[in-house]
């Protein structure tokens, strides 16, 4: 059978459709009007479809280039991201607004240097 | 020029496409050569793409510019979690399931410091009933579990309003200040990456700020993120309402 590019890309939009039920799915269960980890379950159906399809030898190279473009397209789709962000909303807020989004990001930075250098002690003793 | 500008608006992903492209190409060049990459050239990128909202001042930034709403389609949640989940093609089984749990660890402390960070602020700046702390507490989690826990609890639109704004400054200064800081909190590793996309959780902020520090590191730090505002929008008017209740 012959290699495409489409059959890379179908599979990543099968996998980000599914996972982005799933989570809606989640989230209807509990109650909320949210998606619960849509994206992380496409991820983890990625993982495991690619898995599958390279074992089967599905997997040649024109159909990763499918799925390589997109994921190489990310950092400036982050940039547009970046450009159509409301900033003047967020300087708008004042004083208060302001702390209120700062002093947990302090926080978090704090408790995320904590937990990673733990994690990383305990990876080197044993 | 009506003509060329018919031409950009209807084109409008082309356009953004263009833009974007040498937005990158001068953000690269300005890092080799301004920074001597020292500040990688997609933080450089992700900075000019915020000043450019700045700029524009609109609702969605660039993209109420009608020549530039394409830009809003690229950013948009459709391919952002498109490419997001194209990061993970290739990405090792292992290190998600060994970071597994203290990733979701991670994710639970994030929301808890930032509700309870948000309200303290709130406590501070005169604010007494739970509805209003819970509200702009769920919104130093991040702008969508704000005004979600202050639709649910009857929050007055004011406060809704501090709510996203208290939001959007916590995700614009993740996206700033991670690459600054990574070092320093040893933002190296999948890992570390699991670890801070759950204690940061809000999406826009994890994946801008580890794209500037590491594209590598951007599927890990998504995988914990994309749990943040689900859950944040499950406990806000659930869980920390009730606690908020509880104290005041």
């Amino acid at each position: 059978m012959v290699s495409m590019p489409i059959y890379g890309s179908a599979l990543l939009s099968l996998c980000l459709l599914t996972g982005l039920t799933v989570g809606r799915l989640i989230g209807a269960l509990l109650g909320v009007d949210a998606d619960i980890g849509g994206v992380g379950i496409a991820m983890i159906l990625l993982i495991l479809g690619c898995d599958a399809s390279q074992r089967r030898g599905l997997m040649k190279a024109p159909t990763e280039s499918g799925i390589v473009f997109w994921g190489q397209m990310y950092v400036p789709i982050v940039v547009a991201m970046a450009a159509s962000q409301n900033v003047r909303g967020a300087l708008s807020g004042g004083v208060m607004a302001a702390l209120a989004g700062l002093s947990g990001v302090g926080i978090c930075f704090v408790l995320a240097a904590v937990l990673a250098r733990k994690g990383r002690k305990e990876e080197t003793d044993s | 020029m009506s003509i060329l500008e018919g031409v950009l608006i209807k084109n409008g992903l082309l356009t953004a496409f263009a833009l974007i492209g040498v937005t990158m190409l001068v953000s690269y060049w300005a890092s080799e050569k301004l920074t001597r990459g020292r500040l990688h050239g997609s933080a450089v990128a992700i900075l000019f793409g915020l000043l450019m909202a700045v700029l524009a001042g609109g609702k969605n930034g660039v993209a109420d510019i009608p020549m530039l709403s394409g830009v809003g389609l690229m950013g948009g949640a459709m391919l952002r979690d498109f490419a997001i989940v194209a990061t993970a093609f290739g990405v090792r089984r292992e290190e998600f399931v060994k970071s597994g749990v203290i990733g979701m660890a991670s994710l639970f402390l994030g929301l808890f410091v930032s509700f309870f960070a948000g309200g303290a602020v709130a406590f501070a700046f005169g604010y007494r009933d739970p509805v209003s702390i819970t509200t702009i507490g769920a919104g130093a989690a991040t702008y969508i579990v704000g005004p979600v826990t202050g639709g649910a609890l009857g929050a007055s639109g004011e406060v809704i309003a501090l709510s996203i704004a208290a939001g959007l400054v916590k995700a614009i200064a993740v996206m700033i200040a991670t690459p600054f800081l990574a070092k320093l909190i040893g933002l190296n590793n999948p890992r570390a990456a699991m670890i801070f996309g759950g204690l940061m959780g809000t999406n826009s902020g994890v994946m801008a700020g580890l794209a500037a520090t590491d594209p590598k590191l951007v599927p890990y730090g998504a995988m914990t993120a994309t749990f943040y505002t689900g859950l944040g929008c499950l406990l806000g008017p659930s869980v920390m309402f009730m606690i908020a209740r509880a104290l005041f």
